[in-house]
């Protein structure tokens, strides 16, 4: 186990301190299986988040960023017969997105806590088993425990939809489910013949192998079709919106901050490394199908009277540089597209709830009833002025260190694509401050928006921390980029050792 | 002590006599009952005593190995679990309630006996055994409508069954007129080495029908959906679960007639396996009554359970193993809940269980963990065992097989989720509530946990599998 890294000091009663995040949730919703009161549902489940997102914290004091190496490391025998271990760690890939998941979670408690009002105890522990999940994802190095993890999401996030969604939540729902689970079930076969070749599941042991042309050109369009629809890419973005408008307000904000990143998670950890040369082949398709997200996310946005939609559309054209930033595979476009990623989780799972929060008032999320509420919200409106700044990537907010970094490396990748690209970042900036604009101001036309109260204190905790995060990034970035150096570094020299690529399409038809 | 050996057997013989008594008196369903789940106890009890004895009886015609006390342990269990949650039986006419136990038992007999048998006759009369003893159960429903549908079924069944049957006994003569024999353990050699002849492929394949039928594998599943759907819920989900187990034991046990070179009947299980999943998925889909959207799932598992013997290996025998044992679980909690929403016994439309969160959340917790576990998600135990066959499966090279098996599980997602989604996303409306007991709670409840631990904890039994399997090589 070489590319591990266990840390002694990280245990707590011989549990290593990953175990320790990925299974506290699951077992505060067994205990919240035995509550019955409401309330104390909900300050139970935001203790458990909240403690889940202290034990955090020291990850990122503890890690090393000198090495590529998987740190906090575990490693344990689970099903020897067919060499499946339980063997978890992260690097500077997945270390952000671990913090980001647990720091969200308290947040999304936060975020339901008037808006779900049925059924509370039943969302809460599909909230809590969503964290196990989604944390697992990050952290597993074993494939089979990976596959496992990113599959049994499905449930709790079905259920989220289903249960307690919008009108049209049986369809949003189902789609969701039926469009995930069928990315993914090549993904299996693409993971059992990776064994039979490498025998063994562990996916550090399957980078690097130099498998044959058509060997990773075959495996390489399984993962792809499972990750680019959960990232989602043009044109495989169809769920997106539909689930997202549908989802209740938590259910929205983890699938666009955390689900829709386990999609570019695949494309680092998977892709790139394991098929580097089907990487190369693929590349120029991949990236023309981001610069098409980019424009038609941003051109659907434009178009959008409900501020769901609205929001939703934009994570196409935002995951759009994500995937961008990952295939000009250089350290700039990486790095970037790391960072828009907690960038995408920070301001659109922050633009999320507080569509959230005028639903809750209004009752609704078309625009034209929500215009014009600055006269009576001036601390909401401050809010949602400076997310939008920051979904507009505005200078001095996170998303701007992120989009830059995204297109410096695609000017150095190739210019004339990094220009197709430029558009998009106008169009982010027409949709946002005309959403701005009516919200704020609206026209002489606006509805009796007198009954509105503004933000209460809960309201005001929730999206402070993000807040915080949008100036924090937006200003100084280093602390961010620097737990990433080493391993992209790395990532990218992993790339690079492919035999390059002069193989082209053609020439794998036989 | 020779008589241990065949101690189960015994005792449900046993038990079958008492039940048989108690049928001739009146009104005594209540008795019955009490007497099945006591022999049910028992039994399970007396199989764990047995299960690591070995030897043979009646001139070597009857083997008992871990292979066969395994699948007794595991068929006892299904038995248990189907009289413990069809308690009241309120699908059956009230006046047969005891002979319907009675033959209940005596079919579970018949499976028993079935997995010991190595020797041909004696398999074919313990197979039939339990398979007439279970075509009587099906018109013993009690309709309330007086349209008295379940002979249509009945009828079906007997009928198919038995040509099943004959296609296995002709299968059965050519095996004795190339060898000689009718013992499996000198078949074996003798059929591997007049391994090119086509006539010893026809009758393996015609013997291997005979289980097919019972394991509702495609092109003989027609009896399936009716059958299903005429029988009472109880009978429903014991015909769904057990029998299927014991078809299993003895398609793995006549495989290995055909191992290790059987191309062509590789060939041919593969074919049936890709038909049965596509057949059953697809046909599955449109279903409104539960017990045939199962019954259509059955098939497609069946097609699964395939992939584990086309690699005509010990871990793919084992995988089998678990696959099914894990399909019985899944099943039987499926079973669980339709038999408890069902109110008189009438059958359950899939549109009945809407808000079943509401007027019963255990029964919705249970159904739900069942969809999901039958359509492969993890963490429950269909996805570890469709990963195990899946691997198996690729291993040996069938790559299309397994993109074919892969495609499947997103097909039958759909009409999974269908089920709960009803249960969980729509309201009851004015469906009523149903009730549920401490039994039927502490029942769901350790089906869950079998369902989870099974799919969480695979080494252990793949582990006793494999060692159960060793002993039939």
């Amino acid at each position: 186990m070489d590319f591990l890294l266990i840390n002694e000091s990280y245990k707590f009663f011989d549990i290593g301190i990953l175990s320790i995040i990925i299974f506290l949730p699951v077992l505060g919703s067994l205990v919240l299986l035995f509550i019955n009161n409401d309330n104390a549902v909900r300050y139970f489940a935001l203790v458990v988040t909240v403690a889940n997102a202290v034990i955090s914290l020291p990850l990122y004091w503890g890690f090393d960023p000198t090495t590529p190496k998987y740190q906090f490391g575990e490693h344990h025998a689970w099903f020897p017969g067919l060499d499946i271990w339980y063997t978890l760690g992260i690097d500077g890939i997945s270390l952000l997105l671990v913090l980001m998941t647990t720091l969200l979670m308290p947040l999304c408690v936060l975020g339901s806590w008037k808006y779900i009002q049925k059924r509370v105890k039943e969302f809460m522990i599909c909230l809590l088993i969503m964290e196990t999940s989604m944390l697992g994802v990050f952290m597993a190095l074993d494939f089979v425990l990976f596959y496992i993890l990113w599959e049994a999401m499905l449930i709790p996030m079905y259920l989220l939809i289903a249960v307690w969604g919008g009108p049209r939540k049986t369809y949003a729902s189902i789609k969701f489910f039926l469009y995930t689970l069928a990315g993914s079930v090549m993904l299996l076969v693409a993971l059992i013949a990776l064994y039979l070749k490498t025998g063994s599941f562990s996916i550090p042991n399957m980078m690097g192998q130099g498998y044959s042309t058509v060997f990773q050109f075959w495996v390489f369009l399984a993962f792809f079709l499972a990750f680019a629809i959960k990232v989602p890419m043009f044109p495989f973005h169809t769920w997106l919106p539909a689930a997202h408008v549908e989802a209740p307000t938590a259910g929205s904000v983890v699938l666009a901050s955390v689900l829709l990143k386990m999609g570019t998670y695949g494309f680092l950890r998977f892709c790139l490394p394991i098929t580097p040369d089907a990487t190369f082949t693929f590349m120029p398709y991949i990236l023309w199908l981001s610069i098409a997200g980019i424009l038609y996310g941003g051109f659907t946005a434009l178009a959008q009277s409900d501020m769901k939609k609205l929001v939703a559309y934009s994570s196409v054209g935002h995951m759009g540089f994500v995937t961008l930033g990952i295939f000009v595979l250089n350290k700039n476009g990486i790095e970037g597209a790391m960072l828009q990623m907690i960038n995408h989780g920070v301001t659109t799972g922050a633009l999320f709830l507080m569509v959230g929060m005028i639903y809750e008032r209004t009752h609704s999320r078309e625009l034209a009833m929500a215009t014009g509420v600055g006269k009576f919200m001036p601390l909401y409106v401050i809010f949602l002025g400076f997310f939008s700044l920051s979904s507009l990537a505005f200078p001095g907010t996170n998303s701007f260190v992120g989009e830059f970094l995204v297109l410096a490396g695609g000017f150095t990748h190739s210019t004339l694509i990094a220009s197709f690209a430029i558009p998009g970042a106008v169009l982010a900036a027409a949709y946002m401050l005309r959403m701005l604009q009516k919200v704020v101001w609206g026209g002489t036309k606006n509805p009796d928006q007198s009954y509105l109260f503004d933000l209460d204190a809960r309201e005001v905790i929730t999206l402070a921390p993000l807040l915080l995060f949008v100036f924090w990034i937006g200003l100084g970035p280093s602390p961010f980029l620097d737990v990433m150096h080493t391993s992209v570094h790395h990532l990218i020299e992993q790339v690079n050792a492919a035999s390059h690529g002069a193989t082209t399409m053609a020439s794998l038809i036989p | 002590m020779k008589v241990m050996l065949f101690a189960p057997e015994l005792f449900l013989l046993l038990g079958c006599l008492v039940l048989f008594f108690v049928s001739l008196g009146s009104s005594n369903a209540k008795t019955a009952r009490n007497i099945i789940i006591s022999i049910a106890v028992v039994n399970i009890l007396i199989c764990m005593g047995c299960k690591d004895l070995t030897g043979e009886l009646f001139f070597s015609a009857y083997k008992i190995d871990p292979f066969s006390q395994l699948f007794k342990i595991i068929m006892s269990f299904g038995l248990l679990v189907v009289v413990l949650f069809g308690r009241e039986l309120k699908g059956i006419e009230q006046n047969v309630k005891a002979e319907y136990y009675l033959f209940l038992l005596l079919s579970t007999m018949g499976l028993i006996m079935l997995v010991s048998s190595v020797e041909l006759l004696t398999l074919f009369v313990a197979l039939e055994l339990s398979s007439y003893s279970l075509y009587l159960l099906v018109p013993m429903r009690d309709d309330h409508g007086g349209l008295r549908y379940q002979m249509e079924s009945a009828i079906k069944y007997i009928l198919f069954g038995v040509v099943a049957t004959g296609v296995m006994l002709f299968g059965m003569s050519y095996l004795f007129g190339l060898t000689g024999t009718t013992y499996l353990n000198e078949l074996i050699p003798r059929l591997h080495a007049m391994y090119d002849q086509p006539a010893v492929i026809v009758g393996i394949a015609m013997v291997m029908g005979g289980f097919f039928f019972k394991l509702a594998v495609f092109p003989f599943h027609f009896w399936v959906p009716d059958v299903y759907e005429g029988a009472s819920n109880e009978t429903t989900a014991f015909i769904a679960s057990v029998p299927k187990i014991a078809a299993v034991a003895m398609l793995i046990r006549i495989a290995v007639l055909a191992a290790p070179e059987g191309k062509t009947i590789i060939t041919m299980l593969m074919v049936l396996a890709v038909c049965s999943m596509f057949y059953g998925n697809l046909i599955a889909l449109v279903q409104k009554d539960i017990k045939r959207m199962l019954g259509f799932s059955g098939i497609a598992h069946a097609g699964y359970v395939l992939l584990g013997l086309i690699t005509l290996k010990e871990t793919g025998y084992a995988t089998a193993m678990y696959y099914i044992v894990g399909y019985l679980v899944m099943n039987l909690a499926c079973f669980l809940v339709i038999c408890k929403v069902s109110r008189n016994g009438e059958n359950v439309l899939i549109e009945d269980l809407s808000g079943l969160h509401k007027r019963a959340p255990m029964l919705a917790l249970t159904l739900a963990v069942g969809m999901f576990a039958l359509a492969g998600i993890p963490p429950f135990v269909g996805f570890m065992g469709k990963f195990m066959l899946l691997t198996g499966a690729l291993r040996e090279g069938h790559l299309p097989l397994v993109i074919l098996a892969a495609l499947n599980t997103a097909i039958s997602i759909y009409y999974y989720l269908s089920v709960v989604r009803i249960t969980y996303a729509s309201d009851p409306e004015d469906q009523p509530m149903v009730d549920v007991d401490g039994m039927t709670k502490a029942l769901s409840v350790s089906l869950m946990v079998i369902i989870i631990f099974m799919g969480l904890a695979p080494a252990r039994i793949i582990e006793v599998a494999s060692t159960a399997v060793k002993a039939i090589l």
